[in-house]
């Protein structure tokens, strides 16, 4: 069962994070939902994470994690306000697809 | 051991994500990041940093998913529609990203020096120290401003959460109010 011996290569740790990270710009340019965009950047959020996370093993270097810490807190925070943003745009427009909130157009 | 979890949990993570996109539906596409976001526990688990993966469980898969999950049922979020803006996004948008993905592939894979994670490796140098002991060392002692700057920073967003939800003059009549408490 040599199979079951064998270690990862950091570079697919940091393989995935670039294809997750270029899912959540597809997310954010393709969808129409302003939930969902949302959504999408709370992804692009964790590719980078994920990243960080990967470099901090590579280096031995415990600040990779702090920093993944402090993303997270700015992000709970960011999700917080950003909905409830979300909640004000519904309550004024009645509606969630981002075509429709256009006010700032030129 | 690592390379059938790495393999497992990348391929939630991807489909995930890929279910994200094609999903029209905003719950269906809240419940597949919350597949992602617990598949990335599981590899922040594997490299080494099992604060983050139960924090990330926490507050992401937790806190923050239920606050997206709870938004899309209060406004009763319908099937989201194709419109113009979507096609002109997705025609110029789609090879951008391919490029995106392509430069950041080839950054990412010229990193000199990377090695290979496996199971059971800690952050410190040390014999015997874990990690949740070095990383709390850094954040509590060298990292306190910082850290307690972001409980302040919860706080304001707390507050500006409830000021910017908050509806002046609520509209829910006196005899409602009473039956609620």
């Amino acid at each position: 069962m040599s199979f079951l011996q064998h270690d990862v290569p950091l570079s697919w740790y940091l393989l995935l994070s670039a294809i997750l990270f270029s899912l959540g710009v597809v997310g954010f340019l393709v969808k129409r939902n302003l939930i969902t965009v949302f959504m999408s950047i709370e992804l692009m959020l964790n590719a980078v994470n994920l990243s960080f996370v990967t470099f901090a093993y590579q280096w031995h270097e415990v600040r990779g994690q702090i920093f993944v810490f402090f993303v997270m807190m700015v992000a709970a925070a960011e999700a917080a306000v950003g909905l409830a943003i979300i909640i004000a745009v519904f309550r004024a427009r009645s509606t969630l697809a981002v075509d429709r909130i256009d006010l700032m157009k030129l | 051991m690592h390379l059938i979890l790495f393999f497992l949990f990348a391929g939630f993570c991807l489909a995930g994500a890929i279910n994200l996109l094609l999903q029209t539906h905003p719950i269906n596409s809240a419940l597949s990041l919350i597949v992602v976001m617990t598949s990335l526990a599981v590899l922040y688990l594997l490299l080494g940093a099992e604060f983050l993966a139960i924090a990330q469980i926490i507050v992401y898969s937790g806190a923050v998913m239920v606050l997206f999950t709870f938004v899309v049922m209060l406004l009763n979020a319908g099937r989201e529609e194709r419109t113009l803006g979507s096609r002109a996004a997705s025609r110029i948008g789609f090879p951008a990203v391919v490029a995106l993905f392509a430069i950041l592939a080839t950054i990412l894979l010229h990193v000199q020096g990377l090695g290979a994670a496996h199971l059971g490796e800690g952050l410190s140098n040390a014999p015997g120290q874990s990690n949740l002991e070095l990383l709390s060392q850094v954040l509590f002692h060298e990292l306190l401003l910082p850290f307690e700057v972001t409980s302040v920073l919860i706080l304001i967003a707390i507050l500006g959460a409830v000021a910017l939800a908050h509806v002046e003059g609520s509209k829910i009549p006196e005899s409602e109010r009473v039956a609620q408490k």
